[in-house]
């Protein structure tokens, strides 16, 4: 009886920004994936174009280098409708001395209905959300987010596992310095995923097991039962002697390789989020093994971002 | 790492073997008879007897003190103390680099001598032992040319430069028994944390020498009133405390086994004493020097008696005793450091740090046992076998059944005078030159094979 006269659902996610994956709701993550998932199948048609974001403006505002999630955006972007322009940071007024507000604002002023930003600070595009009338995706900002990749790695193990409850995850390296990592505990744990870390000491946070993670030194150990192996990339300037001795000696404990490999479930999926350094935390032949799924991580990409900005632009106002 | 499949090699595969693999005698192994059995393993100190076969420790005990069994050759001790071999983990030889100062084998034989059947040598080397090929290295050349065991620290940072970390994993694996900058300190406290947090994962042990670069770099002797005599610059036991302390609380931030080399003053005691009842896993040892010596010995520029750190005041050297009968100083060293004429006939700033000890680090620490201290037997050779076989995952340091037949006879009545001529070391920069000592080894048997007196007869 109720039922016949109560209000249209409002939309799930019903936020005006995504700026952190840390306290999305499993409706939430659940109802951007499926859009996602409707997205990815529509990417897969020859005619991809959607008007859906007919007449917004999306800008990427990119202040550190990124190929695969800048041009994911930016086609995303196009697929939906939006007019799409993406600033090439290193060349414009930061150089010159401007201020991250001073940017902000003069973006504003242009007047953009979606900020897509990656910037080398944690914090940093928080901040710059605050100081803008339009939404913003946080594309990565320092060591702390990344929501867009947990998405797109959770909507990846989703589509392969045809789940995410109940599994075991395993995220391999550097997780002190990793935006990917933060986010992927995040949106894996909500979803009910269990989660282990592996990390030499020296590359993990103090507490890591606060964040309602196990905890492993010993990667051999840490693959034991695992469903899905998900690498991340070594900084270069990680390598030389300061929190690891050599790529050598990481490659050697904390390399993805046959042997370790095989302590995980036969059937474990092998990710990585790119760009990867083969030979240093995986094996040439393992980034190509049958079950990796990298590159199907990059076409999920694509689609997750296409859900995300859907999301965002039904909760724009129709000024 | 506690996975099977990172397991770190068994270091028994690292120890000497007989050379060339003698036939085995007709007999079947060789009893030790009629001797003082000296275990701290097992608190043992008395009469009985010892089996040796396949180069292990068959069987001991008071049943065996008259009774050798049939078709073993008899070793009659006369009452001798014998006891596990000593354990020197800190010895410094010329090899690679410096080969004119000492090698392998002239330690090894120095050790012998001493009564030390396994020698840990530093990293101190030119090129530093830093690299996986170069610990293999120290090992052939060990097995090859050395009459007793060799172990290998390797060294905690790149060139021993402080600043990049060694591959702590792989060496480990190749068989360095811990990781330490050798005779320099790391003033770099965010290289010293990493370290201390990555070699917990490979349960690896960091050994510092710690000192504060900054305050000692001129000195030549402990800062006080007889530096203040003497006219010669010297440093303070603050150089030593500020660095300890400070790695004390990267243990307790990081939780890395952690063993301070050689500690030399009460202060440092003390840091060491507040540490260990804090629970937290740290360790340190002293150099026979520091307990046998004062700054006194100095006494007119004697380059012989400059070390590092610096001999310091009698009442600094009766609390290093102390700490060695309470156990918080848990380890006894040579420091044996060779170093030539040409770097210690100088005037005294200008002279060369190092002393040889090898030979004489048993007499000399039997010094403490007769002397006023009154240490006990049991507590020495818990400090210089026992303890440093456990902080190093070596297999020695016992008597225990099955353990390698690692031993000295030691007669504890036998007076001498050190000869530094009769050194067998290559350098003779013994502060001991011409001391009376009282103590003597008998024999020293490595692996069953009787090591010293040598082949030779001298």
């Amino acid at each position: 009886m109720t039922a016949a006269i109560a209000p249209p659902h409002p939309p799930v996610f019903a936020r005006r920004h995504l700026l952190t994956c840390e306290g999305l709701s499993v409706p939430e993550i659940t109802s951007l994936l499926d859009l996602a998932n409707a997205a990815a199948e529509a990417n897969r048609r020859v005619h991809k174009k959607g008007d859906l974001l007919h007449g917004r403006t999306l800008v990427n505002l990119f202040f550190e280098a990124s190929t695969r999630t800048q041009s994911s955006f930016e086609l995303a972007g196009k697929r939906l409708g939006a007019d799409v322009m993406s600033m090439n940071v290193q060349a414009s007024s930061v150089q010159k001395g401007e201020t991250l507000i001073d940017t902000a604002m003069t973006l504003n002023a242009m007047r953009p209905d979606i900020l897509v930003v990656r910037h080398h600070a944690a914090g940093a595009v928080e901040l710059l959300a605050q100081k803008v009338d339009c939404s913003v995706i946080n594309a990565g900002d320092g060591a702390h987010q990344h929501p867009t990749q947990a998405l797109l790695d959770a909507l990846t193990i989703r589509r392969e596992k045809g789940r995410i409850e109940g599994l075991t995850v395993a995220i391999c390296g550097d997780i002190l310095h990793s935006r990917v990592a933060r986010s992927n505990i995040n949106v894996l744990t909500t979803m009910g995923a269990r989660v282990r870390i592996i990390a030499p000491s020296t590359l993990l946070p103090p507490n890591p097991s606060r964040f309602g993670v196990e905890v492993f030194n010993d990667m051999w150990a840490g693959l034991e039962g695992c469903d899905i192996i998900m690498m991340l990339r070594l900084q270069n300037e990680r390598m030389q002697g300061s929190y690891i001795p050599s790529s050598r000696e990481y490659f050697h404990f904390f390399g993805l390789d046959h042997e370790k490999l095989a302590c995980a479930k036969p059937d474990a999926l092998i990710m990585h989020p790119g760009p990867m350094n083969r030979g240093v935390e995986i094996a040439s032949t393992i980034a190509d093994h049958s079950r990796s799924v990298i590159r199907e991580q990059v076409e999920m990409g694509v689609a997750v971002r296409m859900a995300v900005l859907e999301a965002l632009a039904r909760n724009l106002p129709n000024r | 790492m506690t996975s099977p499949r990172t397991a770190i090699k068994p270091l028994d595969a690292n120890r000497r073997r007989p050379a060339g693999g003698k036939p085995a005698s007709t007999q079947s192994g060789t009893a030790f008879i009629n001797a003082r059995l000296i275990d701290p393993s097992t608190n043992l100190d008395g009469p009985g007897g010892l089996l040796v076969r396949d180069g292990v420790i068959a069987d001991l005990g008071p049943h065996l003190r008259l009774n050798a069994p049939p078709d073993t050759a008899v070793v009659d001790c006369a009452g001798h103390v014998l006891a596990p071999g000593i354990v020197d983990c800190q010895v410094f030889t010329g090899e690679p680099g410096a080969e004119h100062r000492e090698t392998l084998k002239t330690a090894s034989f120095a050790a012998a001598a001493g009564g030390v059947t396994t020698m840990v040598v530093m990293p101190d080397t030119t090129p530093v032992i830093d690299q996986v090929a170069l610990v293999d290295f120290i090992q052939r050349r060990a097995r090859d040319n050395a009459i007793v065991n060799v172990a290998t620290m390797a060294a905690m940072t790149r060139g021993l430069a402080g600043e990049e970390m060694t591959e702590f994993g792989l060496l480990r694996r190749a068989g360095a028994v811990a990781f330490t900058n050798g005779k320099s300190s790391i003033t770099n406290t965010r290289v010293m944390r990493n370290a201390l947090l990555y070699a917990k994962d490979f349960g690896a042990l960091i050994v510092h020498h710690t000192e504060d670069p900054y305050l000692s770099k001129t000195a030549a002797m402990n800062s006080g009133e007889i530096s203040a005599r003497l006219g010669l610059p010297g440093v303070s036991t603050a150089a030593e405390t500020i660095m300890l302390e400070r790695d004390i609380r990267l243990v307790e931030v990081t939780g890395g086994r952690y063993h301070a080399a050689l500690i030399s003053c009460r202060q440092s005691l003390e840091v060491i004493r507040a540490a260990k009842k804090r629970g937290l896993p740290v360790t340190c040892g002293v150099s026979i020097n520091h307990l046998t010596l004062n700054e006194f010995d100095i006494g007119s520029y004697r380059t012989f008696f400059k070390v590092r750190p610096p001999l310091r005041t009698e009442a600094d050297r009766l609390a290093m005793v102390e700490g060695v009968i309470s156990g918080d100083i848990d380890v006894i060293v040579s420091s044996h450091d060779p170093q030539d004429a040409d770097v210690k006939r100088r005037p005294f700033t200008e002279a060369a740090d190092g002393a040889v000890g090898l030979e004489t680090i048993l007499s000399a620490a039997l010094r403490l046992h007769y002397g006023n201290e009154s240490v006990p037997l049991l507590t020495l050779w818990r400090a210089f076998a026992t303890t440093p076989a456990k902080l190093l995952g070596l297999n020695a340091g016992t008597l225990h059944k099955g353990a390698p037949a690692d031993l000295v006879l030691v007669d504890l009545a036998s007076p001498w005078v050190v000869n530094k001529e009769h050194l067998r070391s290559r350098s003779k920069n013994s502060p001991f030159d011409e001391s009376k000592m009282q103590g003597q080894v008998l024999r020293t048997v490595v692996a069953g094979e009787t090591v010293y007196p040598f082949a030779d007869g001298k």
